[in-house]
């Protein structure tokens, strides 16, 4: 039911008029491997890099209600790390950079972001947020 | 009642002249009634409210310049860090003589005071020290474990744990200088420097600092063995090495999660054996996985220092030989015994090769005892805090046997010599304990229908352990009815969790706060439980209660009664004689 009305609402916006250009991402497809010296792009992540893809995740607790940048997760996080000293982010996260500011969800609805597919090690200059996937450009709504 | 608590005080410290000071009296670190190991390094930090300037501020020992008394010179900052304060420091300070310490701080008419108790330790009665915590294990975890690996028939257990079966024990108070509530930093930092901080603090006080890396520091023991004894020192956990406990053996930080300052902390001390999980903090930022802000690659780093690097159990046994080992077995922390050998979840599956804490021991006592002149060995069963915050009592109690089999090799190695201090201690509680049996088939359909209490309870039908003292199943129709006094929101099922680890509440939609994890409330029979902490809590949370210490081996009679966390470090210093001039 609920997916009826997210196919409906997608139709019917421009911003997703590309639909079927878009590669859609899944958390599990990021790595091929997690080892302990460090993790192995997998081939599908690397074949999108730079073209525009639709992810579909957890919109971490943000810092503002209103930002261009937040973090999403595969799992709706159980900690909040900017809350918690001692907590820590997931390995397999995903930074998305918004085309435009846009106010922030809370993390228990997952989001569906669309965008472009930037890999490899970035910081971001002004948080000093250190990412190897983001999605650029991006836009989101709930999912 | 106010009033009289307060005369009482006045009473006491009546010749202490910072009890009739106004509020902003100049605050003393390290603080009163502080224990100082004869010889170790501390700083001695004094912040004056008001920021006087140094003419007008001073400081005594004793009556005497504290330059004089300390062996290091002062540095006076007025307003530092852009406060309204001055601070008066003596960074790595120390007192080769015990005896008592008045250190006085006086700016115009207000004079503050603290008594620190510099304590000796005579001639070593050990060589090694070998030191368990059970992070979190409360004492129903410890029930929870010997019901399980024991067995219990007509109510006697078939058998003592390892851990039970020590000549000496001691109730051990963990409160904090801030809170009745200690965290896993500060209780380590208390057993490892002999003094109390604040909860997130690891080796330092908590003074106004705003850098965490800046605040008055105490020596850890792994630093004093070995730059006074020349002692080998292991740091040997489940949890990522990073995490509060492990880094209480080499950290000095206001704040535990400075993970990747942390690592290189480690790298300072240099601990002949480190192990644990946590790895991405060692990788360079380009590597993808790695969580540092800077290209240093301290796998390599360590490596190039002479540690054998392992990342598996199969690599760990074949290490057997090396004179230091660097062991990363998982990017986070090692995964719990009922996931490694019975339910293959959590990170088993992309990390199917990691050793069991029996390995780790084992081959951290290989190395180390190698070193004539003895060791200090940590070594952690840290996921039973962890599971206890994620209200999964049954890995916690896996991984509370886990522990007790760990123990059971270093009574054995401490056996068959007379040189060896071997502690097993708690850092903090958590509310937690067994009020019965939770039966599928008492009548009813609620979960409170299926709880058995007194005689309704009876045994649990685990089967008996295996040779590693776990039993082979724990989903079993009559099981342990482990219950937790402090809970977000969330959904008990009254069963294990099968499926992975039991994640109990997520965010929710008002900023931090917690909602219950729906996907547990459609188990048939799942009861929604209304969360008795505040709403920013998403988990357990420890406890204050008192936590049980045992202990054996030369030294060990000295733990008894009730005792300060801070006593445990007096006496592994005590035992293995790290005062100067006690014989070495």
């Amino acid at each position: 039911m609920r997916r009826r009305v997210l196919l409906a609402a997608v139709a019917l916006l421009p911003a997703t008029a590309h639909a079927l250009d878009v590669a859609s991402l899944r958390f599990d497809q990021l790595y091929k491997s997690f080892g302990v010296r460090g993790y192995e792009f997998s081939d599908t992540l690397l074949s999108l890099k730079g073209k525009p893809v639709a992810m579909k995740g957890y919109m971490a607790p943000p810092l503002k209600p209103e930002s261009h940048f937040f973090v999403l997760t595969g799992q709706p996080l159980a900690l909040c790390p900017f809350c918690q000293s001692d907590a820590d982010w997931p390995a397999d996260i995903v930074v998305i950079y918004l085309k435009s500011a846009a106010p922030m969800l809370s993390g228990g609805d997952p989001v569906l972001v669309s965008g472009r597919l930037e890999v490899g090690s970035w910081t971001d200059p002004e948080t000093g947020f250190v990412s190897q996937i983001r999605i650029v450009d991006a836009s989101f709504r709930r999912g | 009642m106010k009033s009289v608590a307060a005369s009482c005080i006045a009473g006491a410290l009546a010749v202490v002249a910072s009890a009739v000071a106004p509020v902003g009296a100049q605050t003393i670190y390290p603080i009163d009634r502080a224990e100082i190991l004869a010889g170790s390094r501390f700083d001695l930090k004094v912040e004056f409210p008001g920021a006087p300037d140094q003419a007008a501020a001073r400081v005594t020992i004793n009556g005497q310049d504290p330059a004089s008394v300390l062996g290091q010179s002062a540095m006076f900052t007025p307003n530092e860090d852009g406060g309204d304060y001055s601070a008066y420091w003596i960074r790595g300070a120390s007192i080769p003589k015990a005896g008592k310490y008045t250190v006085e701080a006086t700016v115009g008419d207000r004079k503050s005071s603290v008594v620190w108790e510099v304590f000796d330790t005579g001639a070593p009665k050990a060589k090694n020290v070998i030191l368990f915590i059970g992070d979190g294990m409360s004492i129903a975890h410890r029930t929870a474990a010997r019901i399980l690996s024991k067995g219990i028939v007509q109510g006697r257990y078939g058998g003592d744990l390892a851990m039970d079966d020590m000549p000496y024990m001691a109730l051990v108070s963990t409160a904090g200088t801030d809170s009745i509530v200690t965290d896993s930093a500060n209780s380590m930092s208390a057993y490892t420097t002999g003094h109390k901080s604040c909860v997130n603090a690891l080796g330092v006080y908590c003074a106004r600092n705003k850098n965490t890396l800046d605040h008055p520091k105490v020596e850890t023991i792994a630093e004093v063995v070995k730059r006074l004894r020349g002692l080998s020192v292991g740091v040997v956990t489940t949890t990522e090495i990073e995490d509060a406990t492990p880094a209480g053996m080499v950290a000095h930080t206001r704040r535990r999660s400075d993970y990747n300052d942390i690592v290189k902390m480690f790298f300072a001390v240099q601990p002949d054996v480190m192990m644990g999980g946590g790895s991405p903090n060692f990788l360079a930022k380009s590597t993808p996985g790695s969580k540092r802000t800077d290209e240093d690659n301290y796998i390599k780093k360590f490596e190039d220092a002479g540690y054998k690097f392992v990342s598996t159990k199969t690599e760990l046994e074949a290490a057997n030989g090396a004179g230091k080992v660097l062991g990363l077995f998982n990017t986070g922390n090692v995964d719990g015994a009922l996931d490694r050998y019975f339910l293959k979840k959590g990170g088993v599956t992309r990390f199917p090769d990691q050793p069991d804490l029996t390995d780790q021991v084992k081959a951290s006592l290989d190395i180390l005892s190698k070193n004539d002149k003895g060791f200090v060995l940590m070594v952690e069963s840290g996921r039973i805090d962890k599971y206890a915050h994620s209200l999964d009592w049954e890995r916690s109690v896996y991984d509370t046997i886990m522990l007790d089999n760990a123990v059971k090799l270093a009574k054995d190695f401490a056996a068959s010599r007379n040189d060896t201090l071997v502690i097993v201690v708690p850092d903090h509680a958590h509310p937690v304990s067994l009020v019965g049996t939770y039966d599928d088939k008492r009548p009813g359909q609620q979960l409170r229908d299926k709880l058995g209490i007194y005689a309704e309870a009876g045994f649990p039908d685990y089967p008996a352990a295996n040779g590693q003292g776990y039993p082979d199943k724990v989903d079993v129709s009559r099981r342990l009815a482990f219950v937790f006094g402090a809970f977000p929101d969330y959904c008990d099922t009254g069963r294990p969790y099968l499926e992975g680890e039991n994640v109990p509440a997520v965010t929710g939609a008002t900023k931090e706060t917690f909602v219950a994890n729906e996907k547990y409330c459609t188990t048939p029979g799942a009861v929604r439980r209304t969360g008795n902490l505040p709403f920013e809590a998403g988990q357990g949370v420890h406890s204050g209660d008192d936590v049980l210490l045992t202990a054996m081996g030369p030294g060990a009679e000295q733990f008894r009664g009730r005792i300060d966390n801070t006593r445990v470090f007096r006496v592994m210093a005590t035992a293995l004689g790290l005062a100067p001039g006690s014989g070495q």
